[in-house]
């Protein structure tokens, strides 16, 4: 039976087997499963059947609970039923799973395995997740490579089946899910030779239904539970059996050959290594390697981990053995031994016990922590555990891959020891998130992969930061399938699509003597060597590197591509890394860009085309010197004035060496110090903007608008100008609240600024000889960059900040004075959450304690190597923490909790202490009115006061009131997150939060979409708008959060979109933080994931809102306790049809070219709904109040 | 009374025909142009420009921000196949020759030689019965001389003239040094008509935003000069279809075109001020126009008023103030 060979990720391999043998499929999105759901989604919305002929049901769920409780029902009801996720997902799965296990259901979970967050969340690979399934009665099947994960998909189906026992199929996420490679696709008949239908038909029978009533899920008691719990033993006693054959069954379809437990290595090894997981293939490469070079070393792939067969690990393991090593990529705190080792260790000693141990001693064996959060494992470590084994006295529970300094765990490794082969191609690419790079390098992967012998790989490392992000894509080309699951680091092609990056990262210190360097350079090839740094000309110099230059920009521009050079970047690897040759591969390139861009329209294909034939003609070969003449040096990571830990931590991790930082260098228990990206200048912007005091009114909207805080307005005493740099300006300040001779500065933070525009969109001031100029306007910035560095510093360091008592803050351009305690984050440019973040930051960030749900805003908010929340000159700022997802109002209700206890206990002690203290101090501490800026003030200074009282007082209470006399002042708690959390996941918590009456405030940044798992459906999505899991759009309303929540009556709500009413939005947060009880805020963020340029993000939420899809309020309930109605509405009456703003978003217009004829009926079915819901508004906000108001 | 007409071979019950414009967007409205007695419909133009920058904004907006970020490497589902090209206005061109027993002029927009001239086939194979190609380009490169943009209409047209065999018309702007050798040298690459003249977006300043507000003013009657003076001038000269578009608000305004020499009047502001009805209305008036002055048929009054028809042909040619001089003159010689 022919097999065609296809490129892909081991996320499509699973998605593709489990979408042709189930018929349910329930999903939720959670990293690095998601593409899993949305494969399947994609499949079954191109009309593909399963192998019986039908379209499988994929139905997205609010959480990871909901779609194991889908599975579950799904499962009872006897449809063959599947789902994808990954670590906090998998946990909340757990309870159902018991549940399943416990019934002897047949599925298969398939989950990309990832960290679960402890001490910091991560979204990259270790097995921590499915470890913590081991107790629920699920097998565990490990793959280890991208052919195992399409192979293991269909093997763990047909062992379900047959031995009744669930099983979670698992690879590594990251490495596995995300890693491209060429394998072979097995065949619908494949599929149905491996299932046998006469277990799906029993599946069916068990199922319920009224027509053969059964009940189960009873309730049992101490009697029987217990003897009823051991019924399933005999299922799990012959599953592994089952498990093997089902692998023997599979060979003879596929001619794949796979055991429980895989030993690779020599037949007569003296040290072997246990592991499970895609490390197994590095280590199998490790193993060939030291076996050809005379070593006697040995392998066991752990395939089918639970249920362990003991039996079938003792046949695995040579005779010969004399010491384990058993590697866990999880970490157990407080164990006698990580899992695997736990098992090998009980395996071994009950054979010695049984008298079946084939050894002649019981070896010795040791176990290792290795891999956690994807860190990487290499053959050079491999052969580090193997030294280890050989001595004498093994290092045991030690760790491979770090410097642990601290407990001295890690082991040590030869890191220049390596495996790979010559005839191997390996190429490296820095590119940017925005050029294009890594598309392009999917797509030569699938060309040499499908159309040439060879074998690909591709592994690609992004960003932490969403604005100007760097991609490094690993590819590697060869002869043979291709084990190396660890990145390059010894290259023989590097490629640099942007000069810049030269000045950030040392890249061609991973290239061998003799590899080839491209560069993306606007110097003259005459001229480039001039423009090299000198540690790169060094490297080129010492390994005779080749040095090839191209002007991709030049070319990009002459074939209209603008700043896309993804194919022109392309077309040069293809034309020097002679992997094909070269008129066959520009061919190929041809095709492949016909195929990627063909739906999009013939124009783009023509456009590539264009740029492949400019390409070859503008690409040169650069004679390089024989020494280092560039004076250029690499520029410092951070400024000397940063503190210590940025200085030794934090800039490591800037410069891609956070692998060196030994174990105490790292905080011990997740803590870190805030404000540290300021010491991160990313000069991700090619232009800023550039202010024009005269035509500036001093209305602050741009101050409001940044998403990164990198504009920003003082008024001071002008006599402070006088230490002001030479370009420093400034102008009169305007206004009746600043004397005579106070100046006004509107100052850019030149190198944190993205360059999103969005505040030039927004100035409304216009220059009088110029129309098309406003008060601010875009200009270059390199030119600008150090001048507006100094600028920037005088600025931030010599003019003192108002004194917050003496700022108008209801206003926006007062609350534009306030500092922000929330700046340069790693947002996308043109952010539409990030204004609000900010806002708050600036109107309560020095008291504020802030809960933040997992997604955009906790990874802009809190992902390494820097964060934005930050501090005012007196230390004070915003306290920040994630908890989880689903849990965020919960979290931050408890922050609520103890700041009430604590005041409450504070004011008993101070009544106690009175007499120490004297009545008048604790009367005005316990009496103080703290509803303005000016109270607030005066209640931190009488704070201040009893402190120093107390500070002399020994006595327990005075103790005990000094820990807590901080919560005598107001604090604020925000509760912040995204419409996934708010509308879906967390809705329950949220609910329920709001209606305890407490004094918390909530901020749904409502982008309408699930943004940071990549523009999945959430139930805020509009009608008629395309997400992921509605591609065909959405037929079902938008969830009316804010109606839910006015219903309860002393919630107050208010719904905001800063596009449309800047001032709104400062006076719905000042109220909801003023309101003594719960209050939420639903912001409208325009996002990327609704495909609209973002620097017109700020018009496109003015049209949601005139158009009525965003109707905006305020429904304060002290309004009805005056006797008013609660509820004003801050929108006019819609003004724009629906279409006229939907159609100017990408996410709603996409519609009219997929499916014309279901966009216009679904446009219609979304205007009559707003019009609909317009009408119930105006008419409750004309209602009267109690008192007739 | 006859009012039947030929227009580059197509036969018409009668001159009126409305112009490409967005009342042809919908099929209920071309139905009910049809009820009210237009003869034939020229639909909206497709835009080749639109086309390309729909793919081009379709294809920025789904990669934005993608293959950046870990946890979102997209942020939109796969579509198989987007419908980018001009299938949608085939269709229409479709249902129009569906629901109508009328002529369908299809109308195409565009100022290149490259893939769009490829849809005119298209929209003959989807039933259109003519073509009307809408070539403005306003040349605003001061490097560009004359004779190269002339060359760029002459070459759109023969590119459509080689793929369709159906009628095509040159609509025009009278922005061309020399018109009349324009339009021969248009009729001699084979233009079956020439659609007089074009009315263009200007923009506007908006001084309460200070901003430029491009948008269309429609024309009135008085606006009606223009064409029928060159309508009157090019009659018998060329022997392409002539149609007199802009100003046609009345029956005399449609007489008027008539008389100067054009096959049909092609309507659009008074439709889209005052609704299709216009034209039954219009109709009328003709006939009692022609009935009160003894016409029996629109071919007879076809051209008696061109410059060649005229006791003046110089009345054509000259401003106002020289037509006094010439009145002048004449009378002095004598």
């Amino acid at each position: 039976m022919s097999r065609t060979m296809v490129t892909l990720d081991g996320n499509e391999a699973a998605a593709y087997v489990a979408h042709k043998i189930n018929e349910v499929i329930a999903i939720y999105p959670i990293t690095p499963s998601s593409a899993m759901g949305e494969w399947a989604d994609a499949y079954s919305a191109a009309g593909q059947k399963n192998i019986w002929g039908t379209i499988p049901q994929v139905t997205e769920m609010q959480s990871e609970g909901g779609a194991a409780g889908a599975v579950h029902g799904a499962l009872q009801t006897g449809a063959l039923t599947t789902t994808f996720t990954a670590s906090q997902g998998l946990l909340l799965m757990i309870p159902n799973m018991y549940k399943i296990a416990g019934e002897l259901t047949p599925t298969v979970f398939h989950v990309s395995a990832r960290t679960v967050a402890t001490h910091a969340l991560s979204i990259f690979g270790d097995h921590s997740d499915v470890m913590a399934c081991r107790q629920t009665g699920f097998g565990l099947l490990s793959s280890a490579s991208i052919q195992e994960i399409m192979d293991f998909a269909l093997i763990s189906q047909a062992a379900t089946l047959e031995s009744r026992i669930p099983f979670i199929h698992f690879f590594d996420g990251f490495r596995s899910s995300h890693e491209v490679q060429k394998i072979e696709q097995l065949t619908m008949d494949d599929m149905r030779a491996m299932i046998d239908d006469e277990l799906v038909f029993e599946h069916r029978r068990r199922a319920l239904s009224p027509d053969r009533p059964v009940l189960r899920g009873t309730a049992q008691n101490p009697d029987v539970f217990f003897q009823g719990r051991e019924t399933i033993n005999p299922f799990y006693a012959a599953c592994p059996g089952i498990v093997q054959k089902a692998m023997d069954k599979f060979a003879k379809i596929a001619g794949r050959s796979y055991h429980l437990f895989d030993y690779v290595g020599a037949p007569d090894a003296e040290q072997v290594i246990v592991l499970m997981g895609s490390s197994g293939e590095a280590a199998h490469e490790a193993v060939d390697y030291l076996n050809k070079k005379g070593h006697k070393v040995g392998l066991i792939k752990v395939r089918l981990y639970r249920p362990f067969s003991a039996d079938h690990f003792i046949a695995a393991i040579p005779k010969s053995t004399k010491s384990i090593a058993v590697l866990d990529r999880t970490k157990e705190p407080g164990s006698a031994g990580e899992p695997l080792y736990g098992d090998v260790l009980t395996a071994l000693s009950e054979s010695m016990m049984a008298g079946k141990l084939t050894m002649a001693d019981f070896p010795r064996v040791i176990s290792g922590r290795y891999g956690l959060s994807s860190k990487e494992f290499t053959p050079a470590m491999v052969k580090g555990v193997f030294d280890e084994l050989k001595k004498s006295e093994p290092k045991n529970h030690f760790t491979v891959g770090i410097n642990d300094d601290l407990s001295h765990t890690s082991i040590d490794y030869d890191p220049h020891f390596s495996t790979e082969p010559d005839d191997v191609v390996r190429a490296l690419f820095y590119g940017l998130g925005s050029d294009g790079t890594v598309g392009a390098n999917k797509n030569s992967i699938k060309i040499i992969g499908e159309e040439t012998d060879n074998y690909a790989q591709g592994y690609f490392v992004y960003d932490s930061k969403k604005a100007g992000t760097v991609t490094v894509s690993h590819l590697r080309f060869g002869p043979r399938p291709i084990q190396s699951t660890y990145t390059i680091s010894k290259a023989n092609f590097i490629a640099c699509h942007q000069q810049f990056f030269l000045e950030k990262f040392n890249m061609l210190e991973s290239a061998v003597e003799g590899a080839t360097f491209l560069l993306n350079s606007q110097a003259d090839p005459a001229d480039v060597w001039d423009t090299l740094p000198r540690n790169v000309q060094a490297e080129i110099v010492k390994k005779k590197i080749k040095f090839y230059v191209i002007d991709a920009y030049k070319v990009a521009k002459e074939s209209n591509m603008g700043v896309r050079i993804n194919t022109i970047m392309q077309t040069c690897f293809f034309a020097i890394s002679g992997v094909l040759p070269r008129a066959e591969a520009i061919e190929k390139i041809k095709q492949a860009i016909k195929k990627t861009y063909g739906a999009k329209g013939d124009r783009i294909v023509q456009m590539n085309y264009l740029a492949v034939d400019h390409t070859l003609e503008n690409l040169h070969e650069v004679k390089v010197p024989d020494k280092v003449t560039s004076k250029i040096e690499m520029p410092p990571i951070v400024s000397e004035e940063s503190p210590e830990f940025v200085k030794t931590v934090v800039a490591k991790i800037l410069q891609g060496k956070g692998d060196e930082l030994p174990v105490s260098a790292m905080p011990i228990d997740g803590t870190f110090p805030t404000g540290t990206t300021q010491w991160e200048k990313r000069n991700v912007a090619l232009e800023i903007p550039v202010w024009d005091p005269d035509t500036c009114i001093q209305c602050g909207k741009c101050v409001m608008v940044c998403p990164h805080a990198a504009i920003r307005q003082k008024a001071y005493d002008g006599k402070i100008l006088a230490k002001a740099p030479t370009t420093f300006k400034s102008t009169p300040a305007k206004g009746k609240d600043f004397a005579e001779g106070w100046r006004y500065t509107l100052q850019v933070a030149p190198e944190d600024c993205t360059g999103c525009a969005l505040c030039v969109e927004v100035c409304p001031s216009k220059n009088k000889q110029e129309v098309g100029r406003k008060a601010i306007n875009m200009a270059p910035q390199p030119p600008i960059r150090l001048q507006e560095r100094e600028n920037f510093t005088f600025f931030l360091q010599e003019i003192p900040d108002l004194d917050r008592s003496s700022v108008k803050i209801d206003s926006v351009k007062g609350s534009q004075f306030l500092q922000p305690l929330f700046e340069y984050s790693g947002a996308c440019a043109g952010c539409g959450e990030t204004p609000y973040v900010k806002l708050l930051s600036q109107l309560f960030g020095e008291r504020a304690i802030i809960a933040n749900a997992t997604g955009c805003s906790s990874i802009y908010g809190g992902n390494l190597p820097t964060t934005p929340y930050t501090t005012n000159r007196d230390g004070r700022g915003p306290a920040w923490s994630n908890s989880l997802f689903e849990d965020n109002a919960e979290f931050g209700l408890g922050f609520r909790l103890t700041l009430d206890k604590q005041n409450e206990y504070a004011q008993e002690l101070a009544k106690a202490l009175s007499a120490d203290l004297g009545d008048q101090l604790v009367d005005d501490l316990l009496k103080a009115d703290q509803s303005s800026e000016a109270g607030i003030a005066a209640q931190r200074e009488r704070v201040k006061e009893l402190r120093k009282k107390l500070a002399t007082n020994k006595s327990r209470e005075a103790k005990h009131l000094l820990s807590v006399a901080d919560n005598l002042v107001k604090k604020s708690v925000w509760i912040l997150g995204g419409d996934g959390w708010a509308y879906d996941i967390g809705y329950g918590g949220l609910d329920h939060v709001l209606a305890s009456g407490r004094n918390v405030n909530v901020l749904v940044l409502d982008t309408e979409v699930y943004s940071n798992t990549g523009g999945q459906m959430s139930k805020s999505t509009p009608l008629g708008a395309v997400a992921k899991f509605a591609a065909a759009g959405k037929p079902l309303p938008k969830k009316d959060m804010g109606m839910i929540f006015m219903s309860y009556g002393n919630i107050y709500v208010a719904r905001v979109a800063m596009g449309y009413n800047d001032l709104q939005v400062v006076r719905a947060f000042l109220e909801a933080d003023a309101y003594d009880g719960p209050s939420i805020i639903i912001a409208y963020s325009h996002c990327i994931a609704h495909g609209i340029p973002m620097h017109k993000g700020m018009d496109e939420q003015r049209a949601a809102v005139e158009s009525g899809h965003y109707p905006l309020f305020r429904f304060n309930p002290a309004k009805l306790a005056e006797g008013g109605n609660p509820l004003k509405l801050d929108s006019k009456a819609p003004s724009i049809s629906f279409a006229d703003f939907a159609y100017g978003e990408t996410r709603f217009k996409m519609l009219t070219k997929s499916h014309p004829d279901r966009a216009k009926m679904l446009i219609e079915m979304a205007q009559d709904q707003i019009s609909a819901r317009w009408r119930l508004y105006e008419a409750w906000a004309a209602m009267t109040g109690p008192s007739g108001e | 009374m006859d009012l039947s007409t030929t227009y580059m071979g197509l036969k018409l019950k009668n001159p009126l025909v409305p112009s490409a414009s967005p009342l042809s967007k919908d099929l209920a409205t071309i139905k009910r142009l049809e009820d009210a007695g237009a003869s034939a419909v020229v639909l909206y133009s497709l835009f080749e420009e639109q086309i390309s920058f729909e793919a081009a904004e379709l294809d920025h907006f789904l990669t934005q921000g993608t293959e950046s970020y870990a946890e979102a490497l997209s942020y939109f589902p796969q579509v198989e196949e987007y419908n980018l090209g001009p299938e949608e206005y085939l269709e229409h061109i479709r249902k129009a020759k569906e629901a109508t027993d009328i002529p369908i002029i299809a109308s195409l927009n565009g100022v290149s030689t490259g893939g769009w001239t490829g849809y005119a086939k298209k929209m003959q194979d989807a039933g259109a019965d003519a073509l009307e190609l809408n070539i403005y380009f306003l040349s605003t490169d001061s490097k560009r001389d004359g004779r190269e943009i002339e060359n760029l209409y002459r070459s759109v047209l023969k590119a459509v003239k080689a793929s369709v065999t159906i009628p095509v018309a040159m609509k025009l702007s009278p922005y061309f040094s020399s018109l009349a050798h324009m339009i021969e040298l248009l009729d001699q690459d084979g233009a079956d008509g020439f659609v007089l003249f074009n009315r263009f977006y200007q923009p506007d300043l908006d001084l309460e935003s200070l901003e430029v507000n491009p948008g269309v003013v429609l024309s009135n009657s008085s606006d009606l000069r223009l064409p029928l003076r060159w309508i009157a001038i090019l009659y018998g000269r060329v022997e392409a279809g002539l149609a007199g578009s802009t100003g046609v608000h009345t029956a005399e305004d449609a007489i008027k075109m008539m008389m100067a020499g054009a096959d049909i009047a092609q309507m659009c502001a008074a439709l889209l001020l005052n609704g299709p009805q216009v034209i039954g209305k219009v109709l009328a008036d003709m006939k009692k126009w022609m009935e009160a002055n003894e016409y029996e048929s629109i071919r007879q009054m076809q051209g008696s008023m061109s410059q060649k028809s005229v006791a003046e042909p110089a009345a054509f040619e000259r401003a106002n103030y020289m037509k006094a001089l010439n009145n002048f003159r004449t009378s002095g010689s004598r």
